[in-house]
């Protein structure tokens, strides 16, 4: 206990150089717990924005469907699966879906096309397709008739709304498939790709279009975050079997995981540099102490109390400086991220544009996820304990006499 | 008697610049249960030196340090320090109390090293401070306090831990006449009632004369060691 009371009042010898430490310390864990909140916030909202857009966080699909994606790999609708899908926590909504390509045709003009078969009402609740209807009107019902188009493939076939899109596919187990189908509504995609090339068929037409009646090629789920993902995808893999693959975006979409991990890199080199401030900052205060302390130390060792004794006294005031100024900041930071998230850092230029093209908020929110705090704040502290070994170190080798004469 | 120092043929040489400087050289010297002894000499002669390694601050390169019966230059460097806390105490000529902490607490560190109970250290600090005369000054910090009262402090502390002997470097230098009197009536009254050993270095004519033995070095060596009648305190 008298080493701790005597380390509390040895950081109130120079408090000017005990405030500089516990600034040092105070400024780089608010930085980096906020740039780790700002840079967390901003990879989830693009994770949410991105797999609310089409792909969904986890797809459900026949093994080996990935790798071939024809209507021959699909599954068949099934109450188990659907049933698992429900019973898996962290799971909000789900959709199943029918999707093959096909020709569209109308008059002269042929194009190709993704045909997608949705349950309206579901996939509404994952992507939010009703509220890319920019004319028209999305599907009614469930067994809904008409056919939703995209803008620029309804451009291209030179189409509007209330003509009759021809369609021309190869079904399920080689069947023909060839369809008419009233265009009821036009949809509005940001992405160029996805704006050129989709059309929404309600499921049960989709099936009767493709000859795949209760077939489906996937199960698309919305989570709660991109947190639970790993949870929920080794739950359902292991609850439906090898029969089904469970996939998640990223390995779906690899080439924006790679492209998050990338940016997460640069993000850990800002770190370490600020890291590296940090310990040079309370290095410069451990020599400081060391150098104006010396001739104490060695009285005290002189009078009887032990190295360790000594150490402990030191190591003690190193973890008091960093861990007020941690708390402090720590605490800072909650305040700072908490505005951040409510009140989202906005911006503009040709990035704000094409985030509103493709209808996502133009903003960087902050997440509060509270394992970049603790994780930030035992970094900082963990290097004061490394660099506390410099002292550590020199009240070892201290000789009394000599540090006496200092 | 049976000594309570008994150093036998000590030497101990330094290296200056490379140059071997032979600052303690075969010392005999013994000393019995409260003796008051006051080792002087000019600068450079060796005083400190001698106290260090006796106080077991230094090794000696040849001869052995008896401390009531234990050969102090075959502790380990851990089993010297606690050997220093138990059985010596030391009064330094700065002063050297720890600035953040008070007259009390500097005094109590000692007795909280040497692990003692709360109820056991708060009599001793009492007593102790009675002793000095600083009663009302326990709880000031060294800096609040005069160069003579910091050294009662000191004195204070070296006693803490009930040692055998009782080390001091020059503890005067630093203070008036008053104050260096008021030191040595203390230091002498603990010498006379609780028999406690004191040898001190001083070039202080005032703490000379009130020493019952002076023990005389030059370059290193001893080259006299009088037994004397102590003037009375003026």
């Amino acid at each position: 206990m008298w080493v701790l009371k005597l380390a509390w009042k040895n950081l109130w010898r120079n408090r000017g150089r005990t405030a500089v430490t516990i600034s040092a310390v105070f400024f780089a864990v608010v930085l980096s717990i906020t740039a780790g909140c700002l840079q967390d916030g901003v990879f989830a909202n693009l994770i949410r924005n991105m797999v609310s857009f089409y792909s969904g966080y986890i797809q459900i699909h026949q093994s080996g469907y990935w790798d071939q994606q024809v209507l021959d790999n699909s599954m068949t609708r099934d109450e188990q699966i659907e049933e698992s899908i429900r019973k898996e926590p962290g799971v909000t909504a789900f959709s199943p879906r029918i999707e093959s390509y096909a020709l569209a045709s109308a008059g002269e003009v042929t194009k190709g096309c993704m045909v997608v078969g949705v349950d309206p009402e579901k996939e509404n609740a994952i992507t939010m397709l009703k509220s890319k209807v920019v004319a028209g009107a999305y599907f009614p019902h469930a067994n809904a008739s008409g056919a939703l188009v995209s803008e620029g493939l309804l451009q291209r076939l030179g189409l509007a709304l209330g003509d009759t899109v021809i369609l021309l596919s190869q079904g399920y187990h080689g069947a023909l498939a060839a369809g008419q189908f009233p265009i009821t509504g036009v949809l509005k995609f940001g992405s160029p790709e996805l704006n050129d090339q989709l059309l929404y068929l309600s499921l049960p037409s989709a099936q009767d279009f493709f000859s795949a009646p209760g077939q489906l090629t996937s199960y698309v789920l919305a989570l709660e975050s991109d947190d639970v993902q790993g949870q929920v995808q080794a739950g359902l893999q292991s609850a439906l079997g090898s029969q089904m693959e469970v996939m998640n975006w990223g390995e779906m979409m690899p080439e924006v995981e790679q492209h998050i991990n990338t940016d997460k890199s640069g993000m850990y080199t800002i770190q370490i540099i600020l890291y590296l401030l940090i310990c040079f900052g309370i290095f410069g205060t451990l020599l400081m102490m060391m150098a104006e302390r010396q001739h104490e130390m060695g009285m005290l060792i002189a009078i009887g109390m032990k190295k360790a004794k000594l150490v402990q006294v030191v190591l003690a005031e190193s973890v008091l400086t960093v861990l007020v100024g941690c708390l402090a900041g720590m605490l800072a930071s909650v305040a700072v991220t908490y505005y951040l998230k409510n009140y989202p850092i906005r911006f503009g230029g040709d990035m704000a544009d094409m985030y509103k093209r493709y209808g996502f908020e133009p903003i960087f929110p902050a997440s509060m996820n509270p394992t970049i705090f603790f994780t930030q704040g035992i970094i900082v502290l963990a290097l004061a304990l490394v660099l506390g070994l410099y002292p550590m170190f020199k009240v070892l080798r201290m000789n009394p006499v000599l540090a006496m004469k200092n | 008697m049976k000594d309570v120092i008994d150093a036998h043929n000590i030497s101990k040489t330094y290296n200056r610049d490379t140059i071997p400087v032979a600052a303690v050289q075969h010392v005999h010297l013994h000393l019995v249960r409260g003796e008051f002894t006051a080792l002087v000499g000019p600068s450079g002669s060796g005083k400190t030196t001698l106290l260090n390694l006796i106080g077991g601050l230094d090794r000696p390169d040849e001869g052995s340090i008896l401390i009531h019966g234990t050969d102090i230059t075959k502790l380990s460097a851990n089993q010297l320090i606690d050997f220093r806390l138990r059985n010596i105490g030391f009064v330094f000529q700065s002063f050297n109390l720890v600035p953040v902490l008070t007259a009390r607490e500097n005094v109590e560190l000692i007795m909280q090293l040497q692990g003692m109970k709360g109820s056991e250290i708060e009599a001793r600090v009492q007593a102790l401070f009675r002793q000095i005369g600083m009663e009302d000054k326990m709880n000031t910090r060294p800096s609040q306090l005069s160069g003579g009262q910091q050294q009662r402090v000191a004195v204070a502390r070296a006693l803490a831990s009930k040692p055998q002997v009782i080390l001091a470097d020059e503890p005067t230098a630093n203070l008036d006449s008053k104050s260096a009197g008021n030191l040595l009536d203390i230091m002498l009254k603990l010498n006379q009632e609780e028999q406690m050993t004191f040898i001190f270095s001083t070039h202080d004519q005032r703490v000379i004369e009130r020493a019952r033995r002076v023990i005389t070095l030059v370059d290193g060596a001893i080259v006299s060691d009088t037994a004397r009648v102590a003037t009375e305190s003026t």
